[in-house]
C-alpha cells in the first residue's frame, strides 16, 4: 500500500485539463489516467506529454485497467455519467461528479464533507459553488426562509452545455440553497454578459431573514466561511461588507442581509475572469482531498 | 367572433403596458387594474397584449422586485378579460424556465416572447422549443440591441429563428437607438430572415426617439412594433401606443386599430393609476446617452437614496461597465463603490 490514492479523470476538455493540473499539486492524488472519446483531442495530448496514461477508448478502457483508480473525477456530460456511473460504483471507484447529472448526493466540500461517504457526489453548479457557502453561512446562524442568488458570468465561460439547457442551472442551483444551503426556498438566476476584456465572475446572494435577527453574528459567520473557501479558491472575495436591510414592502416582514462575491479563478489552465469553471474544478479537487484522507486513514485501520 | 389576428393591417401594434410598465409601477399591478387594460385594449382592436412581471416569468424576487399581486394570477386575469386578443408572456432565459411557461399556457397564454441579451441568443433554444411544442405564437427579443452591429444582430436573429421563433425584435432597451441606428438594424435582420420570419421593433423614449424610430423601423419592414399606453414603461418610458396609433394613422399605415379608443384608454384607464409618470429627466435621458438597460431605473433611484450617491452617477458607471439587462444587483455594488469613493 502507498500512502497516495489514484485517480482518473474522464472528460479531458478545459474542465479536465484544469483539474489535471490542480490535482498534480496534490501530494497525496496520483492522477493515473486521463480518458476521452477522441484521439489525439489537445486535452489527451497534453496528458500524455505529462507522463498519465491517456485513452480515447473511454470508460470501457478505463474499468479493464489492471489497477484501477480508487476515484474518479467525471467532466463529461450528465448523459455519458449516467451510464457510467453504475459501472464505476460496482467496481468499487467513488465517483465525483462535474456535471449536472446529480446521481449522488449534492457536495459543496466547506458545507458538507459527510456526504463524501456516498460512492458517488455531485458537484452542483457552478453558482451553486460559489454561492451555498454564504446561505449556510447566514442558516447556520438564523432561519433563512428565502435565499436567491444571482450569478453573472463571462459569455466566454459560458460552454454550449450550459446554454443549451440554461433551466438545468436555474432548477439544480436553487435545490442545491434548499437541501445544501439551507434555505426554505431557493431561487436563481443567470446572467451571461459579453464584455470584453471577459468580466470577472461576480456572485450576489440575497437572504430573507428576521428582522430582530443577530447582524453581527451573521457578517461574522459569512466572514469566516469566506476564509474558509478561500482555502482551496484563493480568489474568492467579498465586493463589500454583508449590507442589511430592513423590511421593505413586498418582502412579507422580513428584512434581507446582501452579500457580493467576485470569484477570480486560479488561472491554472482556465483563465482567471472564468471563476466560474474554476470553482468547480477548486472544488471538485478539494473533494479529491477529503477522499484521500478518508481513504488513506481507511487503509492506515486495517493495517493496525 | 375571430380574433383581431384575423384584421386586415400592414403593421402589428403589441402592447406591453402590463408587463414594460410593471417597472414603472414598481410591479405592484393589481388584478383590477390588469383587467380594466385590456379590456380598453382589446376593445381598441390590440390584437397581442403582453402581461407579465416586468422581468418576465418569475421575476418576482428581491433583485428586481416582488410582485404585489402573482404574475400567474394577473395572466389568467387577462386571459379571462380579453375576447378578441392573445395576451402574450415574457421569459428570459436564466430567470424564467419552461416550468413557467407551460404554466403560463396552461393559464391560457397564448404567445411567449423570449427576451435574451443581444450577443447571447443561442441560450433561448431551449425555450423556443418548448414553446413551439405548447402551440405558441413565439417571439424573439434580441435586447440591449445597441451593443450590436446590424450584421452581428441578424446573425443572431437567425439563431432564434432556427429555433422555432417567429418574429425577432430589435429590442431598444436602453432607448439608445437613434434614427438609422433602429432602421439599419431592422433592415439587417429583415434581409437575413426573408420570409422565414417577421421583424419587430421595441423602443424607449429615453432618447424621445421611440415613435421616430418605430415609423423608420417600418419603413425599413418591421412588422410588429411595441407600445405601452401613456408610455408606461421601464426608463423613460415606452413608445406610446396612442401616439403610435395616430401618427401611422397620419402616414395612411394600416394598423387596424383604434387610435381614439387608445387614447381613451390611456386617458381615462391608465394614467389615473399610475404612481410614478415616465419622463425624460437626468437618470432615464443618462440611461439612453450611456446605453444602459432602462429597468435599471428605479434600482438605482432606490440604491441613491440608501447610499447616498446621484442615481445618474450609478447609471453612468452601469454604462462604462456594459452590464446587461438582469444585472440589477451590480447596482447595489456601484453604490457602495461610489460611496466609498466619497469618503
Amino acid at each position: 500500500m502507498t500512502d497516495t490514492v489514484t485517480a482518473a479523470i474522464v472528460g479531458p476538455g478545459n474542465i479536465g485539463t484544469d483539474l489535471l493540473a490542480k490535482l498534480r499539486r496534490s501530494e497525496r492524488i496520483d492522477v493515473r489516467y486521463m480518458v476521452g472519446v477522441v484521439p489525439e483531442s489537445d486535452g489527451l495530448t497534453r496528458a500524455a506529454e505529462l507522463g498519465i496514461e491517456t485513452s480515447a477508448e473511454g470508460a470501457d478502457w478505463l474499468l479493464t485497467r489492471p489497477e484501477l483508480p480508487d476515484v474518479v473525477f467525471e467532466a463529461t456530460s450528465a448523459r455519458a455519467h449516467a451510464a457510467a456511473a453504475p459501472r464505476y460504483a460496482d467496481a468499487g471507484i467513488t465517483a465525483v461528479d462535474l456535471t449536472p447529472a446529480a446521481l449522488g448526493p449534492f457536495l459543496c466540500p466547506v458545507v458538507n464533507d459527510e456526504v463524501l461517504d456516498a460512492p458517488n457526489v455531485n458537484l452542483i453548479t457552478c453558482g451553486g459553488q460559489a454561492t451555498i457557502p454564504i446561505v449556510h453561512a447566514v442558516s447556520r446562524v438564523t432561519p433563512v426562509p428565502y435565499a436567491e442568488i444571482v450569478a453573472s458570468v463571462s459569455s466566454r465561460s459560458a460552454g454550449p452545455g450550459t446554454r443549451a439547457n440554461i433551466d438545468e442551472f436555474t432548477e439544480t442551483t436553487a435545490l442545491g440553497i434548499e437541501k445544501v444551503g439551507g434555505a426554505a426556498r431557493g431561487k436563481a438566476i443567470i446572467i451571461i454578459n459579453p464584455v470584453e476584456p471577459p468580466m470577472i465572475m461576480r456572485d450576489t446572494v440575497f437572504c430573507a431573514i428576521d428582522p430582530d435577527a443577530d447582524r453581527d453574528a451573521i457578517s461574522d459567520s459569512i466572514h469566516r466561511m469566506v476564509a474558509e473557501v478561500q482555502g482551496y479558491v484563493p480568489g474568492y472575495r467579498l465586493t463589500a461588507d454583508p449590507q442589511f436591510d430592513d423590511p421593505r414592502p413586498g418582502w412579507d416582514g422580513a428584512a434581507r442581509v446582501a452579500v457580493f462575491l467576485e470569484v477570480a479563478g486560479n488561472g491554472d489552465y482556465l483563465p482567471t475572469y472564468a471563476g466560474n469553471l474554476d470553482i468547480m474544478t477548486a472544488a471538485a479537487s478539494r473533494a479529491g482531498e477529503l477522499l484521500a484522507d478518508k481513504i488513506l486513514s481507511g487503509r492506515k485501520a486495517v493495517r493496525a | 367572433m375571430g380574433t383581431w389576428d384575423d384584421v386586415d393591417r400592414e403593421v402589428r401594434i403589441v402592447d406591453t403596458t402590463l408587463r414594460d410598465g410593471s417597472h414603472a409601477m414598481a410591479h405592484q399591478f393589481t388584478e383590477a387594474q390588469v383587467r380594466a387594460t385590456v379590456r380598453g385594449l382589446d376593445d381598441a382592436g390590440v390584437s397581442l397584449i403582453e402581461v407579465t412581471h416586468g422581468d418576465g416569468l418569475g421575476g418576482s424576487t428581491f433583485n428586481y422586485g416582488f410582485s404585489l399581486v402573482d404574475e400567474r394570477k394577473l395572466i389568467a386575469a387577462a386571459v379571462d378579460e380579453a375576447t378578441r386578443a392573445k395576451i402574450a408572456v415574457l421569459l428570459l432565459p436564466g430567470l424564467g424556465t419552461v416550468t413557467d411557461l407551460k404554466a403560463a399556457a396552461d393559464l391560457g397564454a397564448g404567445a411567449v416572447r423570449i427576451a435574451t441579451h443581444c450577443t447571447e441568443a443561442d441560450v433561448s433554444a431551449q425555450h423556443f422549443g418548448a414553446a413551439r411544442d405548447l402551440g405558441l405564437e413565439t417571439v424573439g427579443f434580441l435586447m440591449l440591441s445597441h451593443m450590436s452591429s446590424p450584421g452581428d444582430l441578424a446573425k443572431q436573429g437567425r439563431i432564434m429563428v432556427d429555433a422555432g421563433c417567429q418574429c425577432v425584435y430589435v429590442v431598444d432597451s436602453a432607448g439608445a437607438l437613434i434614427l438609422e441606428d433602429a432602421a439599419d438594424r431592422i433592415a439587417a435582420l429583415v434581409a437575413e430572415f426573408g420570409d422565414e420570419a417577421q421583424v419587430g421593433y421595441h423602443g424607449h423614449q429615453n432618447l424621445s426617439f421611440g415613435v421616430a424610430n418605430s415609423v423608420l423601423g417600418y419603413r425599413a419592414g418591421a412588422r410588429q412594433i411595441d407600445g405601452s399606453l401613456v408610455a408606461l414603461g421601464a426608463g423613460a418610458g415606452n413608445s406610446p401606443t396612442e401616439v403610435l396609433a395616430a401618427t401611422f394613422e397620419r402616414l395612411g399605415v394600416r394598423t387596424g386599430v383604434d387610435k381614439d379608443a387608445l387614447m381613451a384608454a390611456a386617458e381615462d384607464v391608465v394614467r389615473p393609476f399610475i404612481t410614478r409618470l415616465p419622463v425624460m429627466d437626468r437618470s432615464s435621458i443618462v440611461q439612453g446617452y450611456a446605453g444602459v438597460y432602462s429597468s435599471f431605473l428605479l434600482h438605482a433611484e432606490r440604491a441613491a437614496e440608501r447610499y447616498g450617491v446621484p442615481a445618474h452617477e450609478i447609471l453612468y458607471r452601469c454604462g462604462e461597465k456594459r452590464y446587461v439587462g438582469g444585472q440589477e444587483d451590480m447596482i447595489i455594488d456601484i453604490a457602495l463603490q461610489l460611496a466609498e469613493e466619497r469618503n
